[in-house]
C-alpha cells in the first residue's frame, strides 16, 4: 500500500454553507413533513368542530359513537392497505376478502368463538399468502394479481352462500355477536378494537425492523435487495398482514349485524385506497403513516355522515365530496414531497 | 497527478515475503446475459489485508464481477471461495453475513428514508422491549458520518443531499458492518476531491486493520495512489493479474485497451487539441445571477468557438451556475441573454429553445430510462428537431444512433438493447450522446467523463474539442483538474458563488487555478450546496 497522503496539495477546504441557510431548509423540511403527516388531522379537527356547532345533532356523543363504530371497519382494511402501499403494491382483493371473512365468520359462530375468529382468518390469510406469493415470489402485477383474487373471491362466496340465498345469522347473544355489540365505556369493541390495531401498527411500522424494510421496498426494492433486506419475505409477509386485517375487519361486522352478507364490501377497495392517500401515504410508496389513514378514515366517515345530517342532499354526493378532498391531497403532496427532498 | 513512473519506481512497503492469505476468490467464472459473454473463465484472488484494483473498459464485465462475487448473480460456472472454503451466495444478504460488504456501482440507498435509517436499515439498534433505539441511531449515525466529514443532519431524507455525500453515506454504512471484504464499484465517480481524500484515509485504515479491499476506478491516479494488486479484465476476460507497481501507466492503458504501449502513447493524456479561435461577439451573456445562499451575482460570457472551464470547489456554485444558465434553478434575479435576444423567464424549456443544453451532474437520478433501449434513449430530446409534422423519419434517427454509437464506443449488443442492461459507464455515454445529438448553440457539460474509461474519455474530450472548432460554445465543469485545465481556453473560477477570477491565455493552468483558489484562504464564501462542508447548525444538534 502506497502512502496515503496527498501528492497535490492538499485540496483548500470546501466553502462552508452559512449556518442559517441549512436551518432554513432544514425548517422548510420538516414542516413539509410535518403537514404531509398531520395535515388530515388538522383538516379533520377542522371540519369536525366547524360541523358541532352548524348541525347540533353532529356534536353529540351518540352520533361520535355511531360515526366511529362506522369507521372501524373500513379502518382496519385500510390499515393493512396503507402497509401494503408503503411498500410500493396495491391490494384490490380486500373487499371481497371482507366479504368472505364476514360469511365464514357467521357461519362459523355456531360452534363458538374461536372458530369465528379462526376460520376467517386462516382462509383470509392464505388469499393474502397467494396475492404476496404470485408478487414477490412470480413476479406478477399487484395490481392484475389482486384484481384477480377480488373476482375469485367474490365467486368462493356467492357459491358458499348459493348466489347470495342463504344467509348464516350469527346466534344471539352469543360471544361472537358480543365482540361486534358490545360496549365498553360507551364505545363499541369494534372501536376499541381497531384502535389498539392502530397502535400495534404504527408501533410495527415506525419501531421494527420489518417496519424499516417495508419502507425501504417501497423506497427502491432494488436498493432494498443490494442492502441485504429479505424483499421478498417482506412483500409476501405484507400482503398476507392485509389479508389477514381485511378478514377480521369482515369478521367484526358480521358479528356486529349478527349475520354474513354476501353483496357487502363492493368497493370497499376504493375507499381504503382513498382513506390512505388522504392520510398522506404516498402510492407510489416509500412513506407514509398509519396515523394518517386513521384520520382519512374518520374524515371520509364524518364526510358522510355530515350528508345525512343535511338529508336533503343526495347520499351519493359524499362521493363527489371524497373524491374531491383526494384531489387536493394529491396535489398537495406532490409540492410537499418536492419541498421535503429540496434544500 | 504523479507520475506513473515516480509511483512505479517508488519500493513497495510491504516486503514481507509470505504471501497474505486469500481471502475471497472467484476461480474460472463464467457469465452470460442474453446475447452477451459478461465474464468467461475469469479468476481473482484477494488477499488479506490488500487494496485490488480491477480494471478494465466500460463493460469489460467489472460490475458482474462484483455481483457474481457478492451473491446479486448467481454464476454458470466456476466457484467461489470464501477462506479457501467453496461458497455459494444466493442473495447480497448471505454474502454480507460471511462479512462481504459492498458499494454497488447503481443505486444503493433508498432516498426517501432519512440518513441513519439508511445506514443502519436491516441492523438498527434496539431498546430493551426489541423496539428500534433511535436516539442511540441518530448518535450511533452521527458519529460515524463524522469520520466521513459529512455534518448533515442525520434525520434528513437522504434523497435532500448531494450526490457526493449520498455516497460518502453508502461508504459509511458498507464500512460501518464488520467486513472481512470490502468491495467498492466506482466508488470516487460521484465524488469531489476533498471527498475523495476522506476516502482514501477510510480506505488506509480499513487496510491497517487487515481488511481486504476490491476497488473499481477509471482513474488512474487514484489506483497508483493507493492500489497494492490489480486484475484487468478487457470483454469479459482476464488479461493480467500481479503487482501494480510492475506496470507503468502507459502499459497499463495499453492492457485494458489492447493496443500496443507506442500507439496509446501517441494519443497523449487527454484528447484535447490546441486552443480555438472564438468569436469576438459572445452567443450567450449571462449578468447577475443570484440566488440566495448560492449564487451572488454570477455573471459571465460564451463564445462561439471556446470552451469555457468553470473552475472552483465543492459548493462554489459550479453547478448552480450550469443550471441557472439551462434554466433548471430558479433565481432570484439575474438575466441571460442568447445570440442578442435576452430570455423572458428563464425555464428549461426557454433555454432549451434558445439552443442551451445542459448535461446535468446528477446522471444517476436525471438519467437514461432504463426499459428503453439505445436508440431511443439518445434521440429522445432530440425528437422534435427530428421530426416533420410530427413524424420521426427512422432513417434520420439511426444514422445520428449509429455515429454517436462509434464514437464514443457504446458497448452494447445493437441500438435496440435496453439502456438497463448496459454497464454503468455506457449508460452514461448513451446519456451524453443524448445531448450532444441536440446539437445545441450553447452546451453546458457538468463532469462529462465521471464514470466513463480512459479510452472513451480521451474520445469524449476530442468530440468537445471538435464541436467547439465547429463553432459550438461549451461549457465545461470537471473536478478532473487536468482534464479541466487540458480542456478549457479561458477559466472563470468560482468561490462562495461568485466570480472569484478569470484566467485567459496562458495563465489557463494548474497551479494558476490553485493559486486563485487558496487567495482568500479557507472557508471564505458561502456557497450551501455542499453538504459536507463544515456545518455549524448540525453540529450543534448533535451535542
Ligand atoms: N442485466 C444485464 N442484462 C444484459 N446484459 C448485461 C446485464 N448486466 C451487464 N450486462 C452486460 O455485461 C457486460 C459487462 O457489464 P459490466 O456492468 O460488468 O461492465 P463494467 O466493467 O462494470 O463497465 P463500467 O466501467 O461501464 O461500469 C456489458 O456488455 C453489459 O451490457
Ligand atoms: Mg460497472
Amino acid at each position: 500500500m502506497k502512502s496515503l497522503t496527498s501528492p497535490r496539495p492538499a485540496a483548500v477546504p470546501a466553502d462552508a454553507p452559512p449556518a442559517a441557510a441549512a436551518a432554513a431548509a432544514l425548517d422548510r423540511q420538516r414542516i413539509a413533513s410535518l403537514v404531509q403527516r398531520q395535515g388530515v388531522f388538522a383538516v379533520l379537527l377542522a371540519v369536525v368542530l366547524v360541523s358541532s356547532f352548524v348541525f347540533p345533532s353532529f356534536g353529540t356523543l351518540d352520533n361520535a359513537r355511531g360515526v366511529t363504530v362506522q369507521a372501524s371497519f373500513l379502518s382496519v382494511v385500510a390499515l393493512g392497505m396503507t402497509l401494503v402501499i408503503i411498500t410500493g403494491g396495491i391490494d384490490l382483493s380486500v373487499g371481497s376478502v371482507f366479504a368472505l371473512g364476514g360469511v365464514l365468520a357467521a357461519w362459523a359462530s355456531q360452534y363458538g368463538l374461536l372458530p369465528a375468529l379462526l376460520l376467517p382468518l386462516a382462509v383470509c390469510g392464505a388469499v393474502g399468502l397467494l396475492n404476496g406469493l404470485l408478487i414477490a415470489r412470480a413476479g406478477m402485477a399487484p395490481f392484475i394479481v389482486t384484481l384477480a383474487t377480488l373476482l375469485a373471491a367474490r365467486g368462493l362466496l356467492l357459491s358458499l352462500t348459493h348466489e347470495g340465498a342463504t344467509t348464516y345469522l350469527v346466534p344471539r347473544g352469543s360471544a361472537f355477536a358480543e365482540l361486534g355489540q358490545g360496549t365498553l365505556w360507551g364505545f363499541g369493541y369494534p372501536v376499541l378494537i381497531a384502535v389498539a390495531l392502530f397502535v400495534l401498527g404504527g408501533v410495527v411500522l415506525q419501531r421494527t425492523s420489518f417496519g424499516q424494510a417495508l419502507f425501504a421496498v417501497g423506497g427502491s426494492a432494488d436498493a432494498a435487495t443490494l442492502m441485504g433486506l429479505p424483499v421478498a419475505r417482506t412483500r409476501v409477509l405484507v400482503y398476507v398482514l392485509s389479508g389477514l386485517l381485511a378478514g377480521f375487519a369482515g369478521a367484526l361486522n358480521a358479528a356486529r349485524l349478527s349475520s354474513g352478507v354476501t353483496i357487502i364490501g363492493v368497493g370497499m377497495e376504493l375507499d381504503a385506497i382513498a382513506a390512505v392517500v388522504i392520510g398522506g401515504t404516498l402510492l407510489v410508496g416509500g412513506a407514509g403513516s398509519v396515523s394518517g389513514t386513521l384520520w382519512g378514515v374518520l374524515l371520509l366517515a364524518v364526510i358522510q355522515n355530515l350528508i345525512n345530517q343535511i338529508g336533503s342532499l343526495n347520499s351519493s354526493y359524499q362521493s363527489v365530496v371524497s373524491g374531491g378532498f383526494l384531489i387536493v391531497v394529491v396535489v398537495a403532496q406532490r409540492y410537499l414531497a418536492r419541498a421535503r427532498l429540496t434544500t | 497527478m504523479a507520475p506513473p513512473e515516480a509511483a512505479a519506481a517508488a519500493p513497495p512497503e510491504d516486503t514481507d515475503p509470505a504471501v497474505p492469505p486469500a481471502v475471497l476468490e472467484a476461480i474460472g467464472v463464467g457469465k452470460r446475459f442474453p446475447g452477451v459473454v459478461a465474464l468467461d473463465d475469469v479468476s481473482l484472488t484477494l488477499r488479506q489485508g490488500e487494496i485490488h484494483a480491477l480494471v478494465g473498459e466500460n463493460g469489460a464485465g467489472k460490475s458482474t464481477l462484483i455481483k457474481v462475487l457478492t451473491g446479486v448473480h448467481r454464476p454458470d460456472s466456476g466457484e467461489l471461495r470464501l477462506h479457501g472454503q467453496p461458497v455459494s451466495f444466493a442473495r447480497p444478504y448471505e454474502a454480507q453475513q460471511a462479512g462481504v460488504s459492498t458499494i454497488y456501482q447503481e443505486v444503493n440507498l433508498v432516498p426517501l428514508m432519512s440518513v441513519a435509517r439508511n445506514i443502519f436499515l436491516g441492523r438498527e439498534p434496539k431498546n430493551r422491549l426489541r423496539l428500534i433505539d433511535f436516539p442511540r441511531m441518530h448518535r450511533e449515525a452521527a458519529e460515524l458520518l463524522a469520520g466521513f466529514g459529512v455534518t448533515a443532519d442525520v434525520r434528513r431524507p437522504l434523497g435532500s443531499l448531494g450526490v457526493g455525500t449520498q455516497q460518502m453515506v453508502a461508504l459509511a454504512r458498507a464500512v460501518s458492518v464488520q467486513a472481512r471484504v470490502v468491495v467498492m464499484d466506482e466508488p470516487t465517480s460521484a465524488l469531489e476531491p476533498r471527498e475523495v481524500e476522506t476516502l482514501f484515509r477510510v480506505i488506509g485504515e480499513l487496510h491497517s486493520r487487515q481488511i481486504a479491499v476490491l476497488y473499481v476506478s477509471h482513474r488512474m491516479d487514484e489506483l497508483y495512489r493507493i492500489c497494492d494488486r490489480l486484475t484487468v479484465l478487457r470483454d469479459g476476460r482476464l488479461v493480467h493479474t500481479g503487482d501494480l507497481a510492475d506496470l507503468d501507466r502507459m502499459q497499463l492503458v495499453s492492457m485494458m485497451l489492447g493496443r500496443e504501449v507506442a500507439e496509446v502513447r501517441r494519443h497523449g493524456v487527454t484528447g484535447f487539441g490546441e486552443g480555438h479561435r472564438a468569436d469576438r461577439e459572445p452567443v450567450l451573456t449571462a449578468t447577475g445571477l443570484s440566488r440566495r445562499h448560492q449564487l451572488d451575482d454570477v455573471a459571465l460570457q460564451l463564445h462561439p468557438g471556446e470552451v469555457l472551464g468553470l473552475g472552483g470547489l465543492l459548493g462554489s456554485g459550479r453547478s448552480e451556475t450550469a443550471k441557472a444558465l439551462a434554466g433548471a434553478l430558479p433565481l432570484d434575479s439575474g438575466t441571460v441573454t442568447v445570440a442578442g435576444r435576452r430570455l423572458r423567464r428563464l425555464t428549461s424549456a426557454a433555454a432549451i429553445r434558445a439552443g442551451i443544453s445542459l448535461l446535468p451532474e446528477d446522471r444517476k437520478a436525471e438519467g437514461v430510462i432504463p426499459g428503453l433501449s439505445v436508440r431511443e434513449n439518445i434521440v429522445l430530446a432530440a425528437m422534435p428537431r427530428l421530426s416533420r409534422a410530427g413524424v420521426v423519419s427512422r432513417a434520420r434517427q439511426d444514422r445520428i444512433v449509429e455515429v454517436f454509437m462509434k464514437r464514443l464506443r457504446i458497448k452494447a449488443s445493437s441500438p435496440e438493447q435496453k439502456v438497463g442492461e448496459l454497464s454503468g459507464g455506457n449508460q452514461q455515454k448513451v446519456l451524453l450522446a443524448r445531448w450532444l445529438c441536440l446539437e445545441p448553440r450553447v452546451l453546458l457539460l457538468d463532469e462529462p467523463t465521471r464514470g466513463i474509461d480512459v479510452g472513451a474519455k480521451a474520445e469524449v474530450q476530442a468530440l468537445v474539442d471538435e464541436l467547439a472548432q465547429e463553432g459550438l460554445a461549451v461549457l465545461l465543469i470537471s473536478s478532473d483538474i487536468e482534464e479541466l485545465v487540458e480542456g478549457a481556453d479561458r477559466l472563470v473560477v468560482l468561490r462562495g458563488g461568485a466570480v472569484a477570477g478569470e484566467l485567459t491565455g496562458d495563465r489557463v493552468g494548474e497551479a494558476e487555478l490553485l493559486e486563485v483558489l487558496a487567495a482568500h484562504g479557507p472557508g471564505a464564501g458561502g456557497g450551501t450546496s455542499g453538504d459536507t462542508a463544515p456545518d455549524e447548525a448540525a453540529e450543534e444538534e448533535q451535542g
